[in-house]
């Protein structure tokens, strides 16, 4: 024990930044908030996106006007029952079917005319209406392309059965990599993770700086021999932990409950988290060390740290199909770089290619977001009296 | 001494800040001074007068347009980091974490300051004992009251014993018995081990106690020396008037007050103390009124710093001068029979009784913690009452609270009105809130305006108004409602001299008005303005009585003419033993 | 009539401080034009411009045709042509590009001899929902070259299932409207909760309560006279932020102003009640903002603004019931999109308001107890 202690007299600074580091522990052990939004948000946001968002459609309901009576408008029908993403509901006219829309207890309607049997026969064109809600649009295009992909295997069964002439000349043949299943969770929990950094790392920290500006004990710390770059060093690494905790709680759980796949490797993803993470934190230092105020900061942390992560980042908006202004801008946002480099991570693998890239793009955006926070962190009060 | 090295030296310093037109205002304007090791030297000066700044740039937390700051003979700017491995500061509002307990703060300025492991458990233990806080180590810093603050802070800049230690204003909040424990502490350093301290004060009790006094003002160093050269002065322009039998000192001091050529008059031990520039006028005066007159009484500090200071700020009319009420024992404004209070399983305030007569000042005492602002807060109908019975102008608290409240004027111990809003803002919508409105709510603002001097300032932002001005504008929206009862916590806790002066003037034209005026302070002298006081300690009745009274109480062959500190710490001690 | 008074003399302060300090004036205006601007333009769930690489190793005039097809969508954007499948994960891996299209060397000679022919189609599994959407419209693109292919021809294979799509409320299936018309939602719930936290957490922090408690208010008074300022804003910038949805963005406007006013009000109230809740909970000003963000969050996810209610599995759907976003966007899509009158949207009052109610009581108990 009197050895460790002569060890730490001899080095002033490593004792000055332990007893801050332990300060700074005590007060997020004692902070239910921080707490809260570093490690209970992480979950919660976690099974939020893992149950609450999904861009899949199931059980939709869809109203069939079935005009009809012939074996090939029934078969249309019980295509569309067996597809699991349609839950039919007849109804007797358009009107009929029209009202179910509005009234918000079918999603679309297929009306399938008289003339789809003898147009069938013939050979030629045979059109059944498609009436969707248009409101989400996503869903409505979705809908649409499982309603097209009914018809196909209507078509194929009685293609089968010989009833239909001749075949298609060109079928397109799809194959997905990655996520063969097209699960929308696979896609949003990797994402996730950087949301989850984002909190910790931008919000928590800018809030606990600046209210050591508020509260005044900055001043009293200041003038003691605490240097700089040891109360940075104190303040980043309990948040680093933190905000690694956020992201393998995340992760583990996107794993464990949701199934998605860790195809790269964890090394990789820490690593990459890290280099994220720090850069996050940086910001965060850089806004709350500008500001000084915990409402302007949190304010700021959400405007510059949350919005871009969650809109500018691809996390659920895919950006190549933002304006183009958008898109540039997206080349500032860590988050962007994060969550491609997470999706490959997760789905694809150590793609070195990608990974390499991003993780060269954030170490830059943390060195300089650091450096910032370096220099805006003086021992001196601001020019205005503080 | 003369040949003590200087610990900390100011060449020719001027600072400035950027101000809200655009322009800068200057804190420091070309001031030379210096302080030696071995000293302790005493920074006085009103509000505004650049204490605050003067320290910040020595312990190198600000820069200097232009002009030298020496720091043990370093430059606090460019050698900062050996500069504050040999300095201890303490900022005005020391900067406690409150989430941590008492030991974990002293455990982390300790760290911070390097102090070796070894030294630490007896420099706790020390430190503690002198604050009083050893029983508290435990307690979360947030849960301290605003002394126990101030000690706390105390003990983690003097952690160290460092080479040079800055004080701003560190017994702000802190009461009497306390006050002569840090006293304690800053003389044993200087003495022990020959440091250099600087205390930036507004007590000029404590100016006295220096070794070397700067007076400043308005960024301009007025002058520097020992203190008891200062008072030297003012040999022959200070005089003790005993008021003539059953004249109150008020009345006496207020009289003194008028006088062409009066520098300063105040109460102290029953007495009225004039410092003036024509001594006869006085001596007629007292003569006219039956008072006696003591010459040749030893000027202190306080009268020469008011002589500095003469002329350089305006000075307030007095106002009125009659008593609208006189106070009889069985005209009662407020009423409290067997008062408890508990927190839990502590008992914050222990069946409390006494009555405040209509129309007087009633002073309520006590040292840091002993229950007067619970007392405080449970008539103000802030904090709820746990036992007992309280009565506020005829209403009973717990019955009819709301009605109560429309009968009382509150202000807090911190400024508490809305820092954005204009001052008439702010009386416009305190008068509403107490039911006023249409042509008297504009009569009852134009007169509060015109009564506190603020009509100038009627649409500056209340935040932004001097120290001085804001005190004004609180009280002007006290009384705007016309109370009965007027309730002031520790209105005068970190206000310069200057603006004491000014309000207890205020109180008392509010008191002869009519108004009852309840009072908490932690300055004794200012007891001598109330008409009866009551002292508290650990939630109990210490004393009741008029200030004479409570100075009987201390009255010894020894010690003939004590004064309300004496006997207040006195009483402290002696119920301390008990216990 | 004192009470009305008093309740106005309170409002009328916290109005002026809300407006003379610079930091809440600009969360009044700054956050949600911010907000507007960013989810207008980077909120879309439409897909353009998929990169694809193409394999034609037919090289035959129907090969080029098809894939002539696709360089003419503007859904697609053709970023390189390859020489063999094999080399299309050095575009695919590292995300040049999203698709490959691949032609096999006898796909003309297939067509030509009647048996069927492949497009192979390879898609980054990683965006899902691109990749989808995408895929559909490869399915599209070949479905029409082989109605056409068959018409020129004549014979078999031009019949066929032909659907004919429409949409109501949104015909071009643009995904900005259904972010768009959600927003005002959206704004109201931040302005609303940041205001009201704020306007707490501030009393606290100056210390400027007591001066209110000892004033012969009561608590109803004080609450209502801290609700109206930050009411009036919400509900101010939401109509706005809708009237600039419309205008800006060119979303259609197809109900009525009191059904869009009714939907905004209720929610701000019920926002009101939920701000002041969380207030009364936290003891700091970091407890009051993280406080708000984590309830703001959740609801925004659970509330159907960016991702439908529907895909959510049952129990979690019954969850959103409580959700008093939920029935404002709904509200605000249905006046905006739908056509909604005043007395269609009282299905999506009535639930705010009994939220809303809720949060309010809970506050006002919590208050008194922790001013006790």
């Amino acid at each position: 024990m009197s050895a460790r202690r002569g060890w730490l007299v001899a080095r002033p600074g490593l004792g000055r930044t332990l007893g801050f580091l332990r300060k700074e522990t005590l007060q997020i052990v004692r902070d239910p908030s921080s707490i809260a939004l570093a490690l209970v948000m992480p979950v919660v946001l976690t099974f939020l996106f893992g149950y609450g968002v999904s861009l899949d459609a199931e059980d939709v309901p869809i109203a069939v006007v079935l005009e009809d009576p012939g074996d090939a408008a029934r078969d249309l029908v019980a295509s569309l029952q067996g597809s699991p993403q349609f839950e039919v509901v007849r109804a007797d006219s358009m009107p009929a079917a029209e009202r179910l829309v509005r009234e918000h207890r079918a999603e679309a309607v297929l009306r399938i005319r008289r003339e789809l049997g003898e147009g069938l026969a013939a050979g030629g064109p045979a059109p059944v209406q498609l009436l969707l809600d248009g409101v989400d649009s996503n869903r409505a295009r979705l809908i649409g392309s499982y309603v097209d992909a009914a018809i196909g295997r209507a078509a194929a069964i009685r293609r089968l059965r010989g009833e239909a002439p001749g075949v298609p000349l060109v079928t397109a043949v799809p194959r997905t990599w990655f996520n063969p299943a097209l699960r929308s969770t696979h896609f949003l929990v990797p994402g996730l993770v950087a949301l989850v950094m984002t909190l910790t790392g931008i919000l928590l920290t800018a809030l606990v700086v600046a209210r050591e500006w508020e509260r005044g004990t900055m001043e009293a710390v200041l003038v003691t021999p605490l240097r700089p770059g040891e109360f940075l060093l104190a303040k980043l690494l309990p948040y680093y932990a933190l905000g690694m905790g956020g992201m393998l709680l995340a992760s583990g759980i996107g794993v464990t409950v949701f199934g998605v796949p860790l195809r790269g490797s964890f090394a990789a993803l820490f690593a990459i988290s890290s280099l994220f993470l720090l850069a996050s934190l940086g910001l965060g230092l850089v806004i709350s060390s500008s500001v000084r105020q915990q409402f302007v900061a949190a304010q700021a942390s959400i405007l510059a740290g949350f919005l871009p992560a969650f809109f500018l980042s691809g996390l659920l908006f895919d950006l190549g199909s933002t304006p183009p202004a958008i898109r540039v801008i997206s080349h500032v946002v860590p988050a962007r770089w994060f969550v491609e480099a997470s999706h490959t991570l997760f789905m694809a693998g150590d793609i070195g290619a990608v990974l390499w890239r991003d993780a060269g793009v954030l170490a830059l955006m943390a060195f300089v977001l650091l450096a910032i926070a370096r220099r805006k962190t003086t021992t001196r009060l601001a020019e205005d009296r503080a | 001494m003369i040949d003590a090295p200087a610990a900390l030296s100011f060449d020719g310093v001027t600072r400035s800040f950027p101000d809200r037109h655009g322009g800068r205002t200057t804190a420091l304007r070309g001031v030379t001074w210096l302080a030696r090791a071995g000293v302790v030297t005493g920074l006085v000066g009103p509000d505004g007068a650049g204490k605050t700044t003067a320290l910040r740039l020595a312990a190198g937390l600000l820069t200097p347009d232009s002009g030298a700051v020496r720091v043990l003979d370093l430059d606090p700017v460019a050698q900062v980091g050996v500069v504050r491995d040999r300095i201890g500061y303490m900022p005005q509002r020391f900067g406690l974490y409150e989430d941590l307990t008492v030991g974990e703060n002293l455990r982390l300025f300790a760290d911070l300051q390097g102090v070796p492991h070894a030294a630490r458990p007896d420099r706790f233990a020390q430190l503690m004992r002198i604050a009083g806080l050893g029983p508290f180590l435990d307690r979360l810093a947030g849960r301290l009251s605003g002394g126990m603050k101030q000690k706390l802070g105390l003990a983690c800049a003097l952690l160290k014993e460092p080479d040079l230690l800055l004080l701003d204003e560190p017994s702000v909040g802190v009461d009497p018995v306390s006050r002569r424990e840090l006293w304690k502490i800053i003389d044993g350093l200087v003495a022990g081990r020959g440091i250099g301290v600087v205390v930036a004060t507004a007590y000029l009790d404590e100016a006295e106690r220096c070794g070397e006094v700067v007076v400043l003002d308005r960024g301009e160093v007025l002058a520097t020396g020992a203190p008891a050269g200062f008072a030297a002065q003012q040999r022959g322009r200070v005089l003790e008037l005993e008021p003539a039998p059953g004249e109150p000192p008020r009345a006496l001091q207020v009289a003194c007050a008028e006088l062409p050529g009066t520098i300063d008059s105040t109460i102290r031990a029953g007495r009225v103390r004039v410092v003036t520039a024509s001594p006869p006028r006085v001596e007629q005066l007292a003569a006219a009124r039956g008072a006696r007159s003591h010459a040749g009484v030893t000027p202190s500090f306080e009268d020469a710093f008011m002589a500095q200071l003469a002329g350089r700020h305006e000075r307030l009319p007095v106002g009125r001068r009659e008593r609208a009420v006189e106070p009889a024992a069985d005209d009662v404004a407020v009423r409290v029979r067997d008062l408890s209070k508990r927190f839990g399983a502590f008992a914050a305030v222990r069946s409390v009784s006494f009555d405040v007569r209509r129309g007087e000042i009633f002073g309520l005492l006590g040292p840091n913690g002993a229950g007067k602002t619970t007392t405080f807060r449970m008539l103000c109908g802030l904090t709820s009452i746990s036992d007992g019975e309280a009565t506020v102008a005829g209403r009973d608290l717990r019955r009819a609270g709301r009605l109560a409240r429309l009968q009382l004027g509150y202000m807090a111990q911190k400024f508490s009105l809305y820092g954005a809003l204009s001052v008439v803002e702010n009386l416009r919508f305190f008068g509403r809130a107490y039911g006023l409105r249409g042509r008297r709510l504009r009569e009852r603002i134009q007169v509060g305006l015109e009564e506190f001097g603020l009509v100038e300032r009627r649409d500056d932002e209340a935040g932004r108004l001097p120290a001085g001005y804001k005190q004004r504008l609180a009280m002007a929206a006290a009384l705007l409602h016309e109370p009965a009862i007027l309730f002031l916590d520790e209105p005068t806790s970190g206000v310069d001299p200057l603006a004491r002066r000014e309000f207890w003037q205020r109180i008392n034209a509010v008191a002869l008005g009519g108004t009852t005026v309840v009072v908490t302070t932690h300055f004794l002298e200012e007891a001598e303005f109330c008409d009866r006081m009551l002292i508290m300690a650990r939630g109990a009745v210490l004393a009741l009585g008029t200030p004479d009274e409570i100075r009987t109480l201390a009255r010894t062959a020894a010690h003939p003419e004590p004064s309300i500190e004496d006997a207040f710490i006195l009483l402290a001690e002696r119920q301390g033993d008990a216990a | 009539m004192i009470w009305l008074r008093q309740v106005w003399a309170l409002a009328i302060k916290e109005f002026l401080t809300i407006l003379k300090d610079k930091r809440s004036r600009f969360l009044v205006i700054g956050p949600p034009l911010i907000q507007f601007f960013v989810f207008g333009y980077a909120a879309t769930f439409d897909v353009q411009d998929v990169a694809y690489a193409v394999v034609d190793q037919d090289r035959s005039p129907e090969s080029r045709d098809l894939l002539a097809r696709f360089a003419g969508s503007r859904n697609f954007e053709c970023v390189a042509t390859l020489d063999s499948p094999a080399e299309l994960r050095a575009w695919i891996d590292p995300m040049h590009a999203r698709l490959g299209l691949c032609i096999a060397a006898d796909f003309s000679e297939r067509l030509h001899s009647g048996r069927p022919a492949e497009l192979q189609v390879v898609a980054d599994g990683r965006n899902s929902n691109v990749s989808g959407i995408a895929l559909g419209y490869v399915q599209a693109i070949v479905a029409d070259w082989n109605r056409e292919l068959a018409t020129t021809r004549g014979g078999g294979g031009g019949g066929g299932v032909e659907v004919v799509e429409r949409s109501w409320y949104n015909p071009a299936l643009q995904s900005r409207w259904f972010i768009v018309s959600g927003l005002p939602a959206q704004l109201v719930l931040v302005v609303v909760m940041l205001l009201t936290s704020l306007s707490v957490a501030r009393e606290r922090e100056q210390g400027t309560f007591d001066q209110t408690l000892v004033a012969p208010l009561n608590g109803v008074q004080i609450l209502i006279g801290k609700s109206v300022p930050p009411f009036l804003f919400g509900l101010v910038d939401g109509l706005l932020l809708s009237a600039g949805a419309v205008a800006w963005f060119g979303v259609p406007f197809t109900g009525t102003v009191p059904a869009l006013v009714a939907v905004l009000g209720v929610y701000a109230l019920a926002v009101l009640g939920i701000g002041l809740f969380v207030s009364s909970l936290s003891a700091t000003l970091q407890q009051g903002l993280l406080g708000s963000f984590v309830v703001t969050m959740p609801a925004v996810i659970l509330s159907g603004f960016t991702t439908p209610i529907e895909n959510m599995p049952r129990w979690l759907q019954a969850a959103t019931v409580a959700n008093p976003a939920r029935y404002a966007v709904a509200g605000a899509r249905a006046v905006l999109l739908e056509g909604a009158e005043l007395g269609t949207v009282v299905g999506f009052l009535v639930p705010m308001l009994a939220v809303g109610a809720v949060c309010l009581v809970s506050a006002g108990w919590l208050f008194r107890l922790r001013s006790a």
